[in-house]
């Protein structure tokens, strides 16, 4: 009698042990497997940032865009050329805009100027505005850091 | 004795006593004599003239090849020291002239004369009041450096100190009844800080204010122009608001009214609003409409700073719980940027378009703050479903351990 | 239907030989905790391994972009999070299990013959593990892994002669940078795995070739044993299934935070001090004279380590009491001041930093 009870419970131990076991592997597999997906933002971005499809960039306008984690600005000149800087003003950090009035970037807090090379020409900016490397890969316009 | 050996005698003197070749007899003689007819040679030696192969000879005059006394004289162009009425003219002889300037620094304007004479220094020297301001009160005289130098009297960072030479000494300035406190006060304020003790050339130092050359206080009615030279948008605003023409009409200097002119601190925004260190209270009575716009004005800033800093505590909480918040961190920054620019867009002094920002500033510090709320219940989730794994590893613990007493 | 596949393995791998080992192979009994952590050891290295690849499919070795990625998988990859966490956390335990196995093997003298090629095998193991410490703290190039690196390359140009070239190899240059991290990473997913994987097989199939050491003498009863499969095996099973879940509570509660992103023009960050296993050795450069011996002070302390690590490396040739079977009282006493010394620096860094 005290034989079967110890065998069924030995039977029980095992199959819960598995059972258990069994579900402690999935709950382990089931990160791993979410983790190796590729998820909806497929990878960091870096050094490197696409900012949109060429036509949102028309001769003769800038655009603010992000770039990391920090704001960048892309300037297309009339004669089609991009240039991309960073929007972080160098006086005192606010995002700069492109002033198509004055043709050339503009900060709006104390009235800081860059021309169109990112040099500071008027107001308290005391540096220029850090540039960066644009390139259009298809119809898509990448920003990446200078090396 | 015979009128030859005269002349020979002293041809022969002369000879002895001739200049090496290359130094004019100016610095020759001038270097061995004590001070004050000797300290010129040596300022000269840092002297921007001299870089530029002028000396003694080309603002005095004379002949500096003659060894002699009759080096000085009036024959051969000699104008010696000048009076300190006809100083400004002494250094306007080149200094006024396009056509000499140009063999040494043709982008160095020729107007500073001109202009001298436009201003409370020139007006007042021309009346004939010698205690003005001349051209070597500020740039020294033998050891002129140029502006660009560090050391000079009229580089940026020591233009305060220059002009306080006469306008903070109570003495000198007894006779004019002016006050004298602008140094003090100015050294005080943020501009001073910012130039002064955090050597940033961005700050304005007096003559960015009042002219250089020209130097004038500017006249009520242009203060927001000359303010506006760098807070341009303020300026903007202000000249579009209901400000303007009343300040004009009272005679009030439209900037410094509120903000002061030498003692300009830094601004808070205690300054708005109906409470006891407000600025606006001092015109407009309570119960008045200039009261209520006032307060509302002060109640939406309020509102924005305190959305931000809300929006500052979330977010750091969870970056500091070690969660992700670079998208939460961007969304803060531009909120803080949104702050800024509502706090400039007080000088339109329109309530209506103010609240409309404050509240669009606090629409996006919301968002921030919801990023990093979202980041802090993220954490809480992953806390609570740590039990999933943790009694399953729990549970066959427990049966592993049975197994082992069983065996055992 | 097992049995069929059983004797198919068997025929080619023969599985059964293997099996039977393990069934005969057996564990003493007496203080039997002392046994664990070298499987503790084993096991961590295991989880280091798969969190390590899982980590290598995302992470970018480059000044630009080590930072960001890391950060991205922490933010944007599901449970990155928790594999970064787990990587973090079970890098500390590895080097705290790995010691202690290190010292309960010293104090239970199981470097007796003839366990001395595993004994050394261990010694190259720790030093591997330390090795992947280092390599892999700068790896996320942060403020506190620049600087930590920097000091601690700093040190390994203080050793007499060799030092600066040495530093100059380690670093890829002659500062910490771009080149260094190439080089770390290098060192850490590659390198050292490999030397780590041979060393283990060694090691492990010595362990099975020689059993398990007996604890020493003056005891006169029998030791008892337990086999080791399947009595062992589940107490192993169990404590691994322990230290998987402490691992699951840390990565969930205290999860590893990533810092700043490194910038070589800052100044340092005040208090930087290496990883908590490195302190008691940068807090011993704190408290050496500035000259000793004619030489500086730091020289002399890296020459004291390495006559220590040289000892401790050749301690089953040098105790021939051990050898003997005999009880040497001094060999343990030198170990327990190490221990204490090694303990009392590490406080010492923690609790007075400055």
């Amino acid at each position: 009698m005290a034989n079967e009870d110890g065998l069924s419970r030995r039977r029980l131990i095992n199959w819960l042990l598995s059972l258990g076991s069994g579900s402690l592997l999935g709950v382990l597999l089931y990160p791993i497997i979410r983790y190796v997906t590729p998820a909806d933002q497929p990878e960091a971005a870096v050094g490197t940032a696409v900012v949109g499809p060429l036509r949102d960039f028309p001769p003769g306008s800038g655009k603010v865009v992000r770039f990391g984690d920090r704001p960048a600005i892309v300037v297309r000149l009339t004669g089609g050329e991009l240039r991309a800087f960073s929007a972080v003003c160098t006086h005192l950090g606010c995002t700069v805009q492109y002033r198509k009035d004055l043709e050339l970037i503009w900060c709006p807090c104390h009235n800081g100027r860059f021309d169109l090379t990112g040099r500071n020409v008027a107001g308290p900016p005391p540096r220029p505005l850090e540039a960066f490397e644009v390139a259009v890969r298809g119809d898509q316009v990448v920003v990446s850091r200078r090396a | 004795m015979r009128p030859g050996a005269v002349i020979v005698a002293m041809v022969l003197l002369v000879a002895g006593t001739a200049p090496v070749r290359g130094e004019d007899s100016c610095v020759q003689c001038h270097k061995e004599l004590p001070d004050p007819l000797g300290a010129p040679v040596a300022g000269m030696q840092r002297d921007v003239h001299a870089t530029v192969g002028l000396s003694c000879a080309d603002c005095h005059g004379g002949d500096p090849k003659d060894p002699g006394m009759s080096a000085m004289d009036a024959a051969k162009g000699f104008v010696g020291k000048p009076e300190r009425g006809r100083i400004p003219e002494f250094c306007g002889r080149c200094h006024a002239d396009e056509g000499y300037m140009r063999r040494f620094n043709p982008r160095l304007p020729v107007d500073q004369l001109a202009t001298y004479w436009t201003s409370v220094h020139g007006q007042r020297l021309r009346q004939g009041d010698t205690a003005v301001a001349t051209c070597v009160s500020c740039h020294g005289v033998h050891g002129i450096l140029p502006a660009s130098d560090a050391s000079s009297p009229v580089y940026k960072m020591n233009v305060p100190e220059t002009c306080g030479r006469c306008h903070a000494d109570a003495q000198y300035m007894a006779a004019y009844h002016i006050p004298t406190n602008q140094l003090a006060q100015y050294q005080r304020s943020i501009h001073g800080q910012t130039l002064l003790v955090g050597r940033d050339p961005a700050a304005p130092a007096c003559n960015d204010c009042h002219g250089n050359h020209g130097a004038f206080p500017p006249g009520a009615r242009s203060v927001a122009a000359v303010c506006g030279q760098c807070h341009a948008f303020n300026k903007d605003l202000f000249l579009a608001s209901p400000h303007h023409a009343a300040f004009d009409r009272l005679g009030l200097p439209e900037c410094v009214t509120c903000h002061g002119n030498h003692l300009v601190v830094q601004t808070s925004d205690e300054m708005l609003g109906v409470g006891a260190t407000a600025v606006c209270v001092s015109c407009h009575a309570p119960g008045s409409a200039g009261y209520a716009a006032a307060e509302r004005m002060r109640l939406a800033v309020d509102r924005l700073k305190d959305a931000v800093a809300a929006a500052e505590r979330t977010v750091a909480r969870a970056a500091a719980a070690g969660m992700e918040v670079s998208d939460a961190e961007a969304a803060l920054q531009s909120a803080r940027e949104d702050l800024v620019k509502t706090r400039t867009q007080v000088h339109a002094f329109d309530p209506a378009s103010l609240v409309k920002m404050a509240d669009a500033g606090v629409q996006t510090a919301t968002a921030a703050a919801h990023a990093g709320e979202e980041a802090l219940v993220e954490l809480r989730n992953r806390r609570w479903m740590a039990l999933i794994p943790l009694s399953l590893i729990a549970l066959v613990g427990a049966l592993l351990y049975l197994k082992v007493r069983e065996l055992s | 239907m097992t049995a069929a596949i059983g004797a198919w393995l068997d025929d080619r791998l023969r599985v059964r030989a293997v099996r039977d080992f393990l069934a005969h192979k057996l564990v003493p009994v007496e203080r039997s905790i002392w046994y664990y952590f070298g499987g503790v050891s084993l096991f961590l290295f295991g989880v280091q391994v798969a969190t390590g690849i899982l980590l290598l499919l995302y992470y970018r070795p480059a000044p630009d972009s080590a930072f960001e990625s890391v950060r991205f998988i922490m933010g944007h990859v599901r449970f990155g999070w928790l594999v970064r966490s787990v990587h973090a956390w079970a890098a500390n335990l590895m080097i705290a299990g790995v010691f202690t196995h290190f010292f309960s093997v010293f104090f239970l003298k199981a470097y007796r013959p003839p366990r001395e090629v595993t004994w050394l095998t261990g010694c190259g193991l720790l030093g591997c593990t330390l090795a992947f410490g280092f390599s892999g703290y700068l790896l996320p190039w942060n403020q506190l892994a620049f600087f930590a690196t920097k000091v601690g390359t700093d040190i390994v140009g203080e050793v007499p002669v060799v030092g600066p070239a040495l530093r100059f190899v380690l670093r890829g240059g002659e500062n910490v940078g771009g080149a260094t991290l190439t080089r770390f990473f290098g060192f850490h997913v590659a390198l050292l795995p490999l030397a780590t994987t041979l060393l283990l097989l060694v090691h492990l199939a010595l362990v099975q070739l020689h059993g398990m050491s007996e604890p020493q003498g003056g005891r006169r009863r029998p030791v008892r044993h337990m086999p080791f499969y399947p009595h062992f095996v589940l107490r192993e099973a169990l404590v691994w299934l322990a230290v998987l879940g402490v691992l699951v509570v840390l990565a969930t509660f205290f999860p590893w935070e990533l810092g700043e992103k490194a910038d070589p023009f800052a100044s340092a960050p005040s208090g930087i001090r290496p990883e908590w296993y490195f302190t008691f050795m940068s807090q011993t450069f704190k408290y050496v004279p500035a000259r000793l011996f004619g030489l500086e002070g730091e020289q002399v302390a890296i020459l004291g380590f390495a006559a220590i690590f040289a000892l401790l490396v050749l301690v089953p040739f040098l105790d021939r009491r051990a050898a003997r079977g005999e009880p040497s009282p001094l060999v343990t006493a030198g170990g327990v001041l190490l221990l204490g010394f090694m303990v009392v620096m590490t406080l010492l860094a923690y609790l007075k930093p400055y």
